[in-house]
């Protein structure tokens, strides 16, 4: 989705290295010869900074203020899927989630599972993605490691990325600050990676291809946070579960409830033709390039204006506010007028049968 | 989109039930048979909309859940014990059988695999011949004609590695079985629009003579579903019971005569235990004799115990229109998606499923039509 071409050049840049093997073995992960060869044919080089430079166990860094923590583990299939790969999502992904937490990402952890048989081609395209996701998000891969499974006992790449972040002075981002009267904004349109992957999976085919919409998030959250510091309330990106869970989640046990607008959802025309066709709820389908945000009604304006002058938010909307009426309850207005709950998703969305 | 949001257009639907209001005058049960019926009118919102006069009965035709227990079971067997390539739709998967679903039994290392045709899964078996596959050939009228040509294709290629259990169930005689039932309480049904796609709308004539009740096709949109319960409503109203066709973009009266004549070349009309209803005479298709090696239950021989139903379970009397689902004392308590007591609470399609998940069960004005 993102400066597509600057993404091809930089590709080009960074050629596969000359290496005597094609494919990952079991010794690649062995910590000894070839482990070394594999690191050192480019990858070093490749995500180079002092901290990762030293080589070392793991890497000591200087911070300041109140810090962001997390971690994350990808494991998505296919690694390649349109518009990413795994290691640009698995770098967004962890971003996004600091950027959640109203942090500023700064470092970033890197481990790999390798399965025995990977193309060492695919591994440096899935390296790439990790550079160029990192450089994007301004994030520093300063230390990591590598192991490698057996044929059969993985599937091609698991990667686990641990991020730290320092918090943007004046965010206070707190499900419990919550009021009625509260207004609920997506930065974009929702649904399109979920279906992205689960098209490309299931080889189905649409008039033209959906593209993930798997971007970095922190620019959009920060510039809230500066702009409008505590109105800020709630930030979330709704991955697995999609906005339905997200929004369930919210209001959970909570003194106030949501009340959504369908007509207000905003979801690419092909997308929604898509989950017409699977039966399956875009409700429920996961995203990697939006976030959910609550924020105190006097502003929402000003947010809308703000996100859709960043890059990647320009579909950004008010799709419902918060409400004392209904306490612990997401309710769905159907654009005709019906109203229906948001529940939680038991299990996985599985298409039906007519 | 474009054609569907015209179906979705809140001013129509607002006509409509202006009109419906305008026009009742009495209580009337309706029935919509369809699962993807019911499932519509809840995540939609549409039965709260109606007038309190109306009751809309979610009735059987949902096929994940009226496919029996032991069914299931045989599918769990094969693909466990039986060393075969299952393949199924995606909502089966889920549905427990007495002791594990699909998806269990796939976490337990058997190969099961989503389809979206079973013609994918004769192309697995051409393949792969040294796999052994078996679709999970479940369904109403509308997906007979798939499965019949995967059988017929097999044949063709001559595939001995290729069989299809099946669990086909036929709509009209489901909708003789409830109104034959002495606590029915249904006024007037609409008739599945998709199963009319298939079949036509010729079946639906002698049910109309014989038990006075309006029949009205139906599609599946917020505005089709309106329009025909306005049409049924209309005739309930005025003393009539006739056959009329509000789907009249996608159904003809005489159906599709190529899919009609794939059914007839590899199925015959048999009796069919329902789950929730129980056995309904010549309510289902079976493989006619020429394919029987196509036939996984001749092909393998099952034997597994016959499966018991939960005893709490209601199902009967909910797929018959007497309750409600959250009148039922297990509803959102023991019987949940997660650990479904009965059939309708297995697929989102399901009537108590369709109320779990879309309506409140803690609060009442959620969950009232």
């Amino acid at each position: 989705m993102l400066a597509k071409d600057q993404k091809i050049e930089f590709q080009l840049q960074c050629p596969l290295p000359q290496l005597d093997f094609e494919y990952i073995t079991l010794g690649h992960g062995s910590g000894g010869l070839l482990t070394n060869q594999l690191l050192n044919s480019g990858v070093f080089e490749l995500l180079s900074n002092p901290y990762l430079d030293k080589q070392h166990d793991g890497a000591i860094f200087k911070a300041s203020g109140e810090l962001a923590i997390t971690t994350d583990s990808f494991v998505i299939s296919p690694i390649f899927f349109p518009g990413g790969n795994i290691g640009e999502l698995a770098v967004f992904g962890t971003v996004n989630d600091l950027a959640m937490c109203g942090a500023i990402p700064k470092y970033l952890t890197l481990s790999f599972i390798l399965e025995e048989g990977l193309a060492i081609k695919e591994f440096w395209d899935v390296m790439l993605g990790v550079k160029w996701a990192a450089n994007l998000c301004g994030v520093q891969i300063i230390t990591g490691d590598t192991k490698v499974v057996d044929r059969g006992k993985g599937d091609k790449i698991f990667i686990n990325t641990t991020g730290i972040g320092e918090l943007i002075p004046g965010a206070s981002i707190d499900a419990n600050r919550i009021e009625p009267g509260d207004k609920i904004i997506v930065s974009g349109q929702i649904a399109t990676h979920g279906m992205a992957i689960m098209s490309v999976r299931e080889g189905l085919e649409f008039e033209t291809t959906i593209e993930s919409d798997s971007q970095p998030l922190h620019k959009m959250a920060e510039n809230l946070i500066r702009d409008f510091k505590e109105k800020v309330k709630f930030l979330r990106d709704p991955t697995r579960g999609g906005l339905g869970t997200t929004l369930t989640e919210m209001v959970k046990s909570q003194p106030f409830g949501a009340n959504i607008f369908q007509d207000h959802l905003p979801i690419d025309n092909q997308v929604a033709n898509a989950c017409e066709l699977l039966g399956i709820d875009p409700l429920y389908v996961a995203n990697e390039g939006v976030f959910l945000t609550v924020v105190k009604a006097d502003i929402a304006d000003a947010v809308i204006e703000k996100l859709k002058s960043i890059e990647g938010g320009h579909q950004s909307v008010i799709i419902g506010e918060i409400t004392s009426e209904h306490p612990g309850q997401a309710i769905l207005n159907s654009a005709i007028g019906g109203k229906r709950l948001i529940n939680m998703l038991v299990g996985e969305q599985l298409p039906r049968i007519c | 989109m474009k054609h569907l949001a015209e179906y979705r257009n809140p001013e129509l639907v607002e006509k409509y039930l202006a009109e419906i209001k305008k026009v009742v005058s009495k209580p009337w049960s309706i029935m919509e048979v369809c699962g993807g019926q019911t499932h519509s009118l809840v995540k939609h919102g549409i039965v709260r909309l109606l007038p309190d006069e109306i009751n809309m009965i979610h009735g059987p035709g949902c096929p994940v859940c009226v496919t029996p227990l032991s069914l299931i079971d045989k599918a769990v067997h094969l693909a466990l014990n039986h060393n075969v390539t299952l393949c199924s739709f995606g909502d089966m998967l889920r549905v427990p059988g007495s002791t594990k679903s699909l998806l269990q039994a796939k976490a337990e290392g058997a190969d099961i695999r989503i389809l979206y045709s079973p013609l994918e899964a004769v192309t697995i078996a051409t393949e792969n011949p040294d796999l052994e596959v078996v679709f999970f050939a479940v369904g109403f009228e509308t997906t007979a004609p798939a499965n019949a040509l995967s059988v017929m294709r097999a044949a063709e290629l001559g595939l001995d590695n290729y069989s299809i259990l099946t669990s086909h169930v036929l709509v009209p005689p489901a909708m003789e079985a409830v109104l034959n039932d002495p606590d029915c309480r249904i006024d007037a049904f609409l008739a599945a629009g998709h199963v009319c796609t298939i079949m036509g709308i010729s079946e639906y004539y002698p049910i109309i003579e014989k038990y006075q009740v309006p029949i009205v096709v139906t599609g599946f949109e917020p505005v089709d579903l309106l329009h025909g319960i306005l049409l049924a409503v209309n005739q309930l109203e005025r003393g009539e019971a006739k056959l009329e066709n509000q789907y009249t973009r996608i159904v003809r009266p005489e159906g599709n005569l190529n899919a009609k004549n794939v059914i007839e070349k590899a199925f015959e009309i048999h009796d069919r235990e329902w789950r929730g209803i129980g056995n309904i005479s010549h309510s289902g298709y079976e493989l006619r004799d020429a394919f029987s090696s196509y036939n996984a239950n001749i092909k393998y021989q099952i034997d597994i115990p016959k499966a018991e139903e939960s005893s709490i379970c209601i199902a009967g009397d909910v797929l018959k229109g007497i309750k409600k689902p959250y009148q039922c004392s297990a509803f959102g308590k023991e019987c949940t998606p997660q650990s479904p007591q009965g059939a309708p609470m297995v697929s989102s399609e399901g009537a108590c499923a369709a109320y779990y998940h879309f309506s409140n069960i803690n609060q009442p004005e959620l969950s009232q039509d």
